[in-house]
Order: structure tokens, then C-alpha cells, then sequence
């Protein structure tokens, strides 16, 4: 085998890829050695346990698969705009809508949410950490390794292209021969684990670990909507990883579950997939509407409007979401009862939705509205995110969808959904809480350019996409140079560079914040509007969370508490507290298991093995592993309490 | 927080060993074994309970006599059985229902119709 082999090669346009990710790295390894940094991002960061730090980590990993994910989708509108440029030829287009897709449902929607709860969801419920703050850093670590896997696969073997559903039998072996489809397999299995082990750490955190008094039905809306999310993670992913295992059975050992011959069904994949692709979509909207419940709570200064009817309509979302995934994929022709069945079932989620919508209206209604940046992201969600509600209701007539499948109609649909719903959510937490994680705020007026870019991009970029889509033109297309559809593609593509824009000055608002925002001396950053426990701790916050937990008994605790003149802060209760030790092992055991999946996608069956051997050693380790933490003793959390607090 | 106790955590690596003989039995049940299809298949459902059982008594505190039955999963362990249900019941349904274009399924008899579609399916290809 020579490096040539497994290098993609004669493209341009990777070749400068190439160039430019050999710079980044010897540029980073550089910095990191001429400031002398390694000890520091070891000790301080590749080692943490620390919920808060983990959770940074996810943002900034999030951040960087939402630059590429964008970038293939800058690629893909240019080639839909000048289509006779010759821009992208067909194959890489098709990895490209591929990977766009994956990445950023997988590494991009969920990493970023998970690092929001990572940070928000103990300080909301007065915690100290996760419950088991190893297997934190584990399932970082695991995402991590699985979205690099998935990402140098554009540079060394070449990338998946049979879609990000990977439908068989195109994704299987007699079809799509070589690496490609192994690296999606892989490296979505291995950053599952880590998705997983999140969702049942999290569940744990929010069922054992809450403050004193805080019953389930106290919780922040945003805890509750982790909570729900956690539920539907923990069922819906163990049957992606049947789904994954089965095809990488059929890949590198030649079953036949999924292929045309020996039996095999096709289109059991798609029923597989849809199985945990649907609740997954829940996955990635159920905490954005916390999001959002938070933000508008917020800036409308008011409890959120009919907070149970909120809990109770998640929770009926996530039942009937494991419900209706058959409505991806009408047109497989189960029949007209089936079909039935689940259009009853999709048309039923609009209930509940609709329920959520009204109640954010209803907690603006009459109320003091200020327009920050996080508000403005959540209330421009409302109505955006409704275009994409009721156009997926319209999908979801199994009769009109024979029409819709896949054509350009369902692609508006679903950014509409996704962007208007989950990205607007992102940017809304990441801006809100942003005071909590770097002890600044982001710069407003930067923070309004990113805000009407992105937003009236995204406007221009998916609006006439319905359009396209009711005048024909199918998903994943690569020759578009029909005279009719031309004017709507070009109108997306400049809304698709609007987004960018916004991107690229949310980022630079980052950098700018950095250098000259006002630096946060008390917690509660949004002009004393915090409503949760989470604003109740000091800016920055320590390592241990809460010196003295509070007791809670009621929703919105932090508005009493600041009535009455207190804070969570009792030194007269202080106590040594207990935290949990740092540890290389997580990032180790996961790089083997990384080097596992490595030696599978190329069906180097020894390299996998020895990988494999790796992480079970690594394993056995952690069995006898009786580091059981440490104690922060009564004087030092003293110390940095008053120095906090200026007492 | 329980205290971690030293010395080798025997459940643990009984319970692990058996999960992996029995993976490897249904493994070579189905890929080496002679057995007929129904006997294949018998075992390994009886073997996939066996697992269920090690997993539950040898991991998840089913017997776990301090916590006093606080800590066993029912909760959980039902709604496993309920996404195990959707999802075979789901998939028999969409995956074989009404695939003979003719009869638009009333619903009646659908169990049984059900197996005897399938072979009919492949026949068309």
C-alpha cells in the first residue's frame, strides 16, 4: 500500500485543502511550542473532566463543523448558480451534499446543544458536576474522534457520497465500493457512543443530582427539555447502532441485510434509519425550544405562559416522535393504509407544536420587550420556524407527498425547520450564556449585523426553494441549467452568501468581544433580568459551581431570591466539597478506539484489532482505576468566594 | 456515590464473559451451524433473553438488596419494551402490510398474511 493510494488526488480544489490543513496544523503546533502551551492545553483542557469546560469545547468543535458544513454548502450553490462553470464535477458534488448533511446534523446541531446543556443544565439545577464526570470527557472525546474520522475522509480515501441517509442498497458494497461509505459508518458509530453516554449521563445529572427542594416540575424549561431530549436519545440510538453494525457487516464481511441479493432487504435500512432519524430531528429541535423558552422568559420579563402545558407538549412530542418516521418515505409504496397510519400520526405533532407556539406568544403578549441579540434570534424563530412547520404538515399528506418527495420543496422544508429552529437556537444560547462561559458578553451591535445577515440570508436562500421544488427540480441535483429555474437558484445562492456573511461576523464579534468587551463583575449579566439558578453564581464561575447549594422550591427561584435581597451564598454552611480528579485516560482510550475505526474504513483488519486492544486495555485500566476525587477544603472556597464576590 | 470497594468485581466479569460466549454462540449459530432456519432462529431468541437476564441481574441492580428495590429500573425496562414493540411491530407493519397492491388491508388477518408476503416480495425482483 502507498501513500498515493489512499490520498485523494487530481482535484484542485483538494489539493488546496490539503495545502491548507498541513499550514493549520504545523501554524497551530508552532504557536502552541513557541508560547509554550502544551502543558497547559494537557493540564487544563485534553484532561478535564469539567462540565464547563467540556461543554466550550463542544461549542468550539461545533463552531468548526459549522464553518465546514457551510463551506460545502457555499460550494453547492455556486455550482446550482452557474451551472455551466464546470465549478464541481459530479462526484464531488454528490460528496459534498453528503457530508454538508451529515455534519451538520451530526457534528454540528447536536455537539453544539450538548455543549449548551453541558454548561447550563448542572448550573440550572444547582449541581456541582455530571453525575459521572468521566464519562463526560469520554463522550467528548468520542465525538471528537468520530467527526475528525468523518472529515479527513474529503482528503484521504475519498468521501462518502450516497447521501446523508445513506441509503441502501446504494451505500452498500456491490454499489459504492472503497472507503467512502465505511468512513460515514464509523465515524457516525463511534461519535454514537459518546452521543449515548450523554444522554443517559445527563438524564442521571438531572434525576439524582437537583438542589434540595427543586421537584421535576420546578425545573427550568430548559432542564426539562434536556430531560425529554436525554429520553429520546437514549431510545433512539441504540437502533441507529444496530443499523450502522448491520451495514458495516455487510461492507467489510459481505452479509447481506441491506443488499439485493441473498435475501437482503434495502429498504430496511431506510426503515431502520427513519426509526432513529425522526426522534432524532426531535433531538436536535426539543432543547432549541428551551432555548427559546429561556431567551423569551427572559427579555419579556415574565414567567414563561403555561410552563406545564410546555412540559406536557415535549413530552407528548417525544412519545409520538417514535411514532411517525415511515412519513420519510411515503413513496416506498407501503400501501394506502400504511401511509394513512403514519400521516395521522404526523399531523398529530403539529398539536403539541402549535401548543409551544402559542404560549411564547402568550408570554410576550403585554409584556416589556427588549430587543438583545438572543431575543431577537428567538422571536425572529417564531415566524420563521412556522413557514417550516406548516409546509411540513403539507409534506405529511401522504397523497400531496408523492408530489413533494424530494424535490427541492422538502430541502426548503427541512432548513426551515433546522435553521429557523436549531441554529437560531444556537446562536440565541450561545450569545445569552456567553456572559457565564468567558465572563464577557458578546459585542450588541456586532451581534445585530450578525443577526439581520444570517437572517434575511437565510430568508433569501430558502424561500424560493419551496418554489423551485413546486416547479420540479429535485433534491441533489447536479445539472440545473434549466432556463426556468435559474433565476430562483441564483436568488438562493446570494441568501446562502448572506448567511455566510452573518457567520463570518458572528465569529469575528468573538474575536471582538474578547479584546474589548466590558469585563462581567455580577453574575446576573442581562440587566438583572436572570430568572435560574444558573445566574445566581458568580461571573466566572468556580470550578465547584455552588459553594453552598441552595433550596429550591419553586419555578424561576432566582427572582425571589434577588426580591429578598439574597444570594445562594451561606458561609456559615460551608463545607468541604468533593470534585472529581482530571484524567489523560478518556482522550486515550477514545484515540484507540479512533484508530479502531481507522483500520475498519480501510478493512486493515490487524490495525483494528490492535486498536480494539487498545481501548479494552484502556478499559480494564479504568476498572481498577480508585482515584475517587478530591475535597476543596472550607478555606480555599473562602477565598475565591469573597474574592467573587468583593465581600 | 457509592464507595468503591477494591479485589475483582465478579458479577461484573462473569456477567461480561457470558454476554460474549453467548454473542459468539448466536454468531456461529447463524453463520456456521447446520441447523435448520427454525432452530436458528429459536435460538437465537432464547439466547437473547439469556442476555437480557445477564445484563439486568448482572449489571443493573435488579437483585441489588441495599438500595431496598429503589434502584430497579422498572420504569426504564418498560419503556424498553415498548420501543422493542414499536420497533418489530413497526417494521412488520410498514416493511410487509399491504404489499400485494391488491388488497388495500383491512386490516384483518394482517398477522398472518404478513410472513407469507415476504417470499413473494423477493420474487418479484
Amino acid at each position: 500500500m502507498h501513500i498515493t493510494d489512499i490520498l485523494v488526488t487530481g482535484e484542485p480544489i483538494i489539493y488546496a485543502a490539503m495545502v491548507s490543513i498541513a499550514l493549520v496544523t504545523v501554524a497551530i503546533v508552532f504557536l502552541l511550542t513557541y508560547f509554550k502551551k502544551w502543558g497547559w492545553l494537557w493540564r487544563e483542557w485534553l484532561t478535564t473532566v469539567d462540565h464547563k469546560k467540556i461543554g466550550i469545547m463542544y461549542i468550539l468543535s461545533a463552531l468548526a463543523m459549522l464553518f465546514r458544513g457551510g463551506m460545502d454548502a457555499m460550494m453547492m450553490r455556486v455550482q446550482l448558480a452557474f451551472p455551466n462553470l464546470g465549478f464541481l464535477d459530479s462526484q464531488h458534488y454528490n460528496e459534498i451534499f453528503t457530508t454538508h448533511g451529515t455534519i451538520m446534523i451530526i457534528f454540528m446541531a447536536m455537539p453544539f446543544l450538548i455543549g449548551l446543556m453541558n454548561i447550563i443544565v448542572p448550573l440550572q439545577i444547582g449541581a456541582r458536576d455530571f453525575a459521572f464526570p468521566y464519562l463526560n470527557a469520554l463522550s467528548f472525546w468520542s465525538f471528537f474522534f468520530g467527526a475528525m474520522l468523518f472529515n479527513i475522509s474529503f482528503v484521504i480515501g475519498g468521501s462518502p457520497d450516497a447521501g446523508w441517509t445513506s441509503y441502501t442498497p446504494l451505500s452498500g458494497a456491490a454499489m459504492s465500493p472503497g472507503p467512502g461509505q465505511n468512513f460515514y459508518l464509523m465515524g457516525l458509530q463511534l461519535s454514537g457512543i459518546g452521543t449515548l453516554a450523554t444522554g443517559i449521563n445527563l438524564m442521571v445529572t438531572i434525576l439524582k443530582m437537583r438542589a434540595p427542594g427543586m421537584k421535576l416540575f420546578h425545573m427550568p424549561i430548559f432542564t426539562w427539555s434536556t430531560l425529554v431530549t436525554c429520553f429520546i436519545i437514549v431510545f433512539a440510538f441504540p437502533i441507529l447502532t444496530v443499523a450502522l453494525a448491520l451495514l458495516t457487516i455487510d461492507r467489510i464481511f459481505g452479509s447481506q441485510f441491506f443488499t439485493l441479493t441473498g435475501e437482503g432487504l434495502p429498504m430496511m435500512w431506510a426503515n431502520l434509519f427513519w426509526m432513529w432519524g425522526h426522534p432524532e430531528v426531535y433531538i436536535v429541535i426539543l432543547p432549541a425550544f428551551g432555548i427559546f423558552s429561556e431567551v423569551i422568559a427572559t427579555f419579556a420579563k415574565k414567567r414563561l405562559f403555561g410552563y406545564n402545558a410546555m412540559v406536557w407538549s415535549m413530552i407528548i412530542i417525544a412519545l409520538l416522535s417514535f411514532l411517525v418516521w415511515v412519513h420519510h418515505f411515503f413513496t416506498m409504496g407501503a400501501g394506502a393504509f400504511v401511509n394513512s397510519v403514519f400521516s395521522v400520526s404526523t399531523m398529530l405533532i403539529a398539536v403539541p407544536t402549535g401548543v409551544k407556539i402559542f404560549n411564547w406568544l402568550a408570554t410576550l403578549y403585554k409584556s416589556k420587550i427588549e430587543f438583545t441579540v438572543p431575543m431577537l434570534w428567538s422571536l425572529s424563530f417564531i415566524p420563521s420556524f412556522i413557514l417550516g412547520g406548516v409546509t411540513g404538515v403539507m409534506l405529511g399528506m401522504a397523497a400531496a407527498d408523492y408530489q413533494f418527495h424530494n424535490s427541492y420543496f422538502l430541502v426548503a422544508h427541512f432548513h426551515y425547520v433546522l435553521i429557523a429552529g436549531t441554529v437560531f437556537a444556537c446562536f440565541a444560547g450561545l450569545v445569552f450564556w456567553y456572559p457565564k462561559m468567558f465572563g464577557h458578553k458578546m459585542n450588541e451591535r456586532i451581534g445585530k449585523w450578525a443577526f439581520w445577515l444570517f437572517f434575511a440570508g437565510f430568508h433569501v436562500c430558502f424561500f424560493p426553494q419551496y418554489f423551485l421544488g413546486l416547479d420540479g427540480m429535485p433534491r441533489r441535483l447536479f445539472i440545473t441549467n434549466i432556463a426556468e429555474w435559474l433565476p430562483l437558484n441564483i436568488i438562493s445562492t446570494v441568501g446562502a452568501f448572506g448567511m455566510g456573511l452573518g457567520f463570518a461576523v458572528f465569529v469575528y464579534n468573538i474575536y471582538y468581544s474578547y479584546r474589548y468587551s466590558e469585563r462581567e463583575t455580577t453574575g446576573d449579566s442581562w440587566n438583572g433580568n436572570g430568572r435560574t439558578l444558573e445566574w445566581a453564581t458568580t461571573t466566572p464561575v468556580p470550578f465547584y459551581n455552588f459553594a453552598t447549594v441552595p433550596y429550591v422550591d419553586e419555578i424561576d427561584p432566582y427572582v425571589r431570591m434577588k426580591e429578598e435581597g439574597k444570594t445562594t451564598f451561606d458561609e456559615t454552611k460551608l463545607k468541604p466539597i468533593h470534585m472529581p480528579s482530571y484524567t489523560g485516560q478518556p482522550i486515550i482510550m477514545m484515540s484507540f478506539l479512533g484508530l479502531a475505526s481507522f483500520g475498519l474504513i480501510f478493512e486493515w483488519i490487524p490495525v483494528a484489532i490492535a486498536g480494539l486492544i487498545g481501548g479494552v486495555v484502556m478499559m480494564i485500566v479504568r476498572s481498577f482505576d480508585y482515584d475517587d476525587g478530591y475535597y476543596v477544603s472550607v478555606e480555599e472556597i473562602k477565598r475565591i468566594e469573597r474574592k467573587a464576590r468583593g465581600l | 456515590m457509592a464507595s468503591s470497594k477494591k479485589g475483582i468485581p465478579k458479577n461484573h466479569v462473569i456477567g461480561f464473559i457470558l454476554s460474549l460466549v453467548m454473542t459468539v454462540a448466536a454468531a456461529w449459530a447463524a453463520i456456521r451451524s447446520d441447523l435448520p432456519v427454525t432452530w436458528v432462529i429459536i435460538g437465537i431468541m432464547v439466547l437473547a433473553l439469556l442476555q437480557a437476564g445477564v445484563q439486568l441481574f448482572m449489571f443493573m441492580h435488579v437483585i441489588e438488596a441495599g438500595s431496598g428495590g429503589g434502584h430497579v429500573p422498572w420504569n426504564m425496562m418498560f419503556h424498553g419494551f415498548a420501543l422493542a414493540a414499536i420497533l418489530v411491530a413497526g417494521s412488520l407493519f410498514t416493511m410487509s402490510f399491504g404489499f400485494d397492491h391488491g388488497d388495500h388491508g383491512g386490516g384483518s388477518g394482517g398477522g398472518d398474511e404478513q410472513f407469507e408476503e415476504q417470499p413473494e416480495e423477493h420474487a418479484g425482483h
